[in-house]
C-alpha cells in the first residue's frame, strides 16, 4: 500500500489545539461564520422534498463507482482524450507538481491563475511552482486573503474563515495596491479583490484548476463556484491544466444530477451556487487542455473496507460547520488542508494513520457529520475504525493489559473497586492524575470512582 | 512501470475481493416537462437578478427598455436583428476581450434554465456566442423563452448536450468568503438582468 504525500499532517492535534482554544478572536469568528451558514443550510435542505432519497442516491452513486474506479477512469481518460484534453497521471504529490511544473515552464510563463483547490493545496503545489520560479495567484477570495496573509486555509470551502471583515480590510489596506482605503464592508472587500485581479485575468496565459466532478462517459470536468473567478481563469487563457483526484469520478452525465442538487445547498446553503463550468477537452476558451490524475494515497483509502468511503467526500464542507469540535479549534488545529470530521477521516488514511494519529481522536463522535453529510458519509464509525488501527504508546498498552487482568476475575476487580473508592473525598472529578495518567488528564478532567461501587450497592439491594 | 499502470493496479488491488456494489436505479426523466415560469421568475430574484416579462409580439419593445441608457452592447454574432430593434445605441458583434471589458453590458439568449433554482444555462449554442461574452462585461441581460423552462436539474441535464461548453448561471457573480455572509458582484457580471418571453 502507498500512502499520500503533502501538507496533510501536521502537530498533534490536542497539543496543536490548545493555543487555538485560548484565541477568543478566532472563537468568536467561528461562532458566527458557522452558525450563519447553519441556518442557511437548513432552510435551503428543508425545502426539498426528497432530501433523503438524495443523500442515499449520492451514497449509492459513489459506492457503485469506487467499485468500478479502474474501468471508469479508463473510460474517463479515453473520452477527455478524444475530445482533445491531453491526460497525465500521478502517483504521489511530487510527481503531481513536478508534472504541472513542466507543463508550465513549457509554456515559458512565470505567472498562473488559480481556481481554487483542495488537490492543489493538498500537493502544495504553490511552494513547488515558486521554487521553480513560477508565482501561482490564488484568484478565489478567501484563498487570495489567505495567500496575501502568508497563512494556511482553516476550512474547505471558506480558507479565511478563522478571520473576520476587520481583519481583512486591515489587511488588504496593507498588502493589497490600490486598497488603501478600503472599508470593511463585505460588498466593498470584493470589489477591492475584483479591481486587483481584473489584469491578471486579462493577460493570464495559463490557468491551474481542480475539478469537482470527472465525468467518465463524455471526459467533461466540472468546476462549481460563486465569484467568476473559476469561469476567467477557465476561459481566457491558452493553456489549462486541471489537478483532479481519481475520486472525482461520477459514471454517467445524468449522475450530476444528484450532486449537483446536493452540493451547493449542503455547502453554502444556496439552491445552486452562483457559476457551473462544464468542458469536454478542447472547446470554447484554452486551446491546449491538460488534466492531471491524482493518487497521492487514494488508493490506500480505497483499500479499507470500512474507510473507502471517505472517497466519496464532494468536499462541501457541512461536517465542519456542524461539529462542536471544529467550532472551538477551528482548521489549523487538523494540521492537514482537510480538517473537520472528513479531515480526522480523510487525512490518517491517505497518510497512513501512523503519520497522523492524533486525528482520529479529535472528536467527540456526537454524530452531527454523518446527519449532514450529503453523501452520507458515517464519519463515527469511520473514526471509531481508525482508532482501533492507530497505534498506541507503550504506557497507554501496559495500562490496558494492567486493566484486562485486573477485569478478568470478578475478585480482583472487585477488590480494585474497593481500593479505588477508599480515599475520602469531596470532588467528583480529579483535575490533574499522577504520571503516567497524567497524559490523559492534560485535556480532560478525570471522574473519580463511586464511594460504594454499583456491585456493592446492588448486593445492599439498591 | 509507467504512473498509469501503476495506479490502475493499485486500484485494482485495493477492490481485490470488494463485494459488487450495484447502480442505483436511474429514474425516468421527462426531458420535455415545462418549469413554471412564476417560480422561475421567483427564485431568479431571490439571486437578486432583475427580473422582466415580456408577452409575445413584446420582446423588442422590452428589451428597448431594458438597454435604454447602454452606450455600448456586446452580442453574440447570430443574435436576431429583431431583438434590437428597438434600441438605439452602439453594438459590437462579437468583440475581442478588450473590447468586452470596456462595454456597459452584452445582450444574449440562452439554451435552457431551471425554474427550481432560478439558474440559466448557455451551451455556446444560438444567440449565446463564446463564454467569455457573458463574463467580462459588468451587465449581462439575458433572454429566457418560457419554453426552454425545465422544472429541475435532471431534466435541464437531458436537454442538454454534455460535451458542449456548458455555463450555469444562478444570479450575478457572488461570493460568501466573508464572515459566510452572501454578497453579490466579484469577478463575473455584478448584474443579471432576465427577460422571460413568451412565444
Amino acid at each position: 500500500m502507498t500512502h499520500g504525500t503533502g501538507n496533510l499532517s501536521g502537530a498533534d492535534f490536542p497539543r496543536a489545539a490548545l493555543p487555538l482554544l485560548a484565541d477568543d478572536r478566532l472563537r468568536r469568528n467561528l461562532r458566527h461564520a458557522t452558525g450563519t451558514i447553519r441556518a442557511k443550510r437548513a432552510a435551503v435542505v428543508g425545502e426539498v422534498d426528497d432530501w433523503e432519497e438524495l443523500r442515499e442516491a449520492g451514497r449509492a452513486i459513489k459506492a457503485h463507482t469506487m467499485r468500478h474506479l479502474p474501468e471508469l477512469l479508463e473510460r474517463f481518460e479515453e473520452a477527455a482524450a478524444a475530445a482533445g484534453a491531453t491526460v497525465h497521471w500521478a502517483r504521489d504529490a511530487t510527481e503531481a507538481c513536478a508534472i504541472i511544473g513542466d507543463l508550465i515552464a513549457a509554456t515559458g510563463e512565470s505567472e498562473v491563475v488559480k481556481v481554487k483547490s483542495m488537490a492543489t493545496q493538498e500537493i502544495g503545489l504553490n511552494e513547488a511552482l515558486e521554487a521553480r520560479g513560477i508565482t501561482a495567484v490564488e484568484t478565489d477570495l478567501a484563498e487570495l486573503i489567505v495567500q496575501l496573509a502568508g497563512d494556511t486555509p482553516s476550512h474547505i470551502l471558506v480558507p479565511a474563515i478563522h478571520k473576520n471583515r476587520g481583519e481583512i480590510r486591515d489587511l488588504f489596506r496593507a498588502a493589497m495596491p490600490g486598497a488603501q482605503d478600503v472599508s470593511d464592508e463585505p460588498a466593498d472587500l470584493a470589489a477591492a479583490a475584483r479591481r486587483h485581479l481584473r489584469e491578471k485575468f486579462l493577460s493570464a496565459k495559463v490557468a491551474v484548476s481542480g475539478a469537482n466532478f470527472a465525468v467518465a462517459e463524455t471526459g467533461t470536468l466540472v468546476v462549481v463556484e460563486s465569484e467568476g473567478n473559476g469561469r476567467m481563469c477557465l476561459t481566457l487563457p491558452e493553456t489549462l491544466i486541471s489537478l483532479v483526484g481519481v475520486e472525482k469520478i461520477v459514471p454517467s452525465f445524468a449522475d450530476l444530477e444528484v450532486f449537483l442538487r446536493l452540493l451547493p445547498r449542503s455547502s453554502t446553503g444556496e439552491r445552486m451556487n452562483p457559476y457551473t463550468s462544464m468542458w469536454t477537452g478542447v472547446a470554447d476558451g484554452p486551446s491546449a487542455v491538460h488534466i492531471v490524475l491524482l493518487d497521492n494515497g487514494r488508493s490506500a483509502v480505497l483499500a479499507d473496507e470500512v474507510g473507502r468511503q471517505a472517497l466519496h467526500c464532494i468536499r462541501c464542507s457541512a461536517c465542519l460547520n456542524v461539529c462542536p469540535v471544529y467550532e472551538r479549534t477551528g482548521g489549523h488545529a487538523y494540521g492537514s488542508v482537510y480538517p473537520g470530521p472528513i479531515g480526522a477521516i480523510l487525512s490518517p488514511q491517505l497518510t497512513g494513520v501512523a503519520a497522523n494519529r492524533s486525528l482520529p481522536f479529535a472528536s467527540t463522535l456526537c454524530g452531527a457529520c454523518y446527519e449532514v453529510c450529503p453523501v452520507k458519509i458515517d464519519i463515527p464509525r469511520v473514526l471509531v475504525h481508525l482508532r482501533q488501527e492507530a497505534p498506541k504508546s507503550p504506557v497507554e498498552r501496559a495500562a490496558m493489559r494492567a486493566m484486562s487482568w485486573v477485569m478478568r476475575d470478578p475478585r480482583r476487580y472487585a477488590r480494585a473497586l474497593r481500593a479505588a473508592a477508599l480515599p475520602l473525598r469531596r470532588r467528583r472529578t480529579l483535575r490533574r492524575a499522577p504520571w503516567p495518567l497524567s497524559a490523559w488528564t492534560a485535556a480532560r478532567d478525570l471522574p473519580l470512582p463511586a464511594a460504594k461501587s454499583f456491585r456493592e450497592r446492588w448486593k445492599e439491594g439498591v | 512501470m509507467s504512473a498509469r499502470e501503476e495506479i490502475l493496479a493499485r486500484l485494482r488491488g485495493a477492490l481485490d475481493g470488494a463485494a459488487e456494489a450495484p447502480a442505483p436505479p436511474r429514474p425516468v426523466v421527462d426531458a420535455r416537462a415545462q418549469g413554471d415560469p412564476e417560480l422561475m421568475a421567483g427564485r431568479l430574484r431571490d439571486y437578486k437578478a432583475v427580473v422582466h416579462r415580456a408577452g409575445p409580439g413584446e420582446l423588442a419593445a422590452v428589451l428597448g427598455g431594458v438597454l435604454a441608457g447602454v452606450g455600448v452592447l456586446a452580442v453574440p454574432p447570430d443574435l436576431p436583428e429583431a431583438w434590437l430593434s428597438a434600441h438605439s445605441g452602439r453594438v459590437l458583434r462579437d468583440p475581442d476581450v478588450a473590447a468586452l471589458d470596456t462595454v456597459d453590458a452584452v445582450l444574449t439568449g440562452a439554451a435552457v434554465a431551471v425554474a427550481e433554482t432560478g439558474t440559466i444555462v448557455l451551451d455556446a449554442g444560438p444567440a449565446q456566442g463564446r463564454r467569455a461574452l457573458t463574463l467580462v462585461p459588468d451587465r449581462h441581460v439575458c433572454v429566457l423563452f418560457t419554453r426552454q423552462i425545465a422544472p429541475g436539474v435532471a431534466q435541464a441535464l437531458a436537454r442538454l448536450r454534455p460535451t458542449a461548453p456548458l455555463t450555469w448561471i444562478s444570479g450575478p457573480s457572488a461570493t460568501s468568503d466573508i464572515e459566510l455572509s452572501r454578497v453579490e458582484g466579484v469577478h463575473g457580471p455584478r448584474r443579471l438582468d432576465v427577460v422571460i418571453a413568451e412565444y
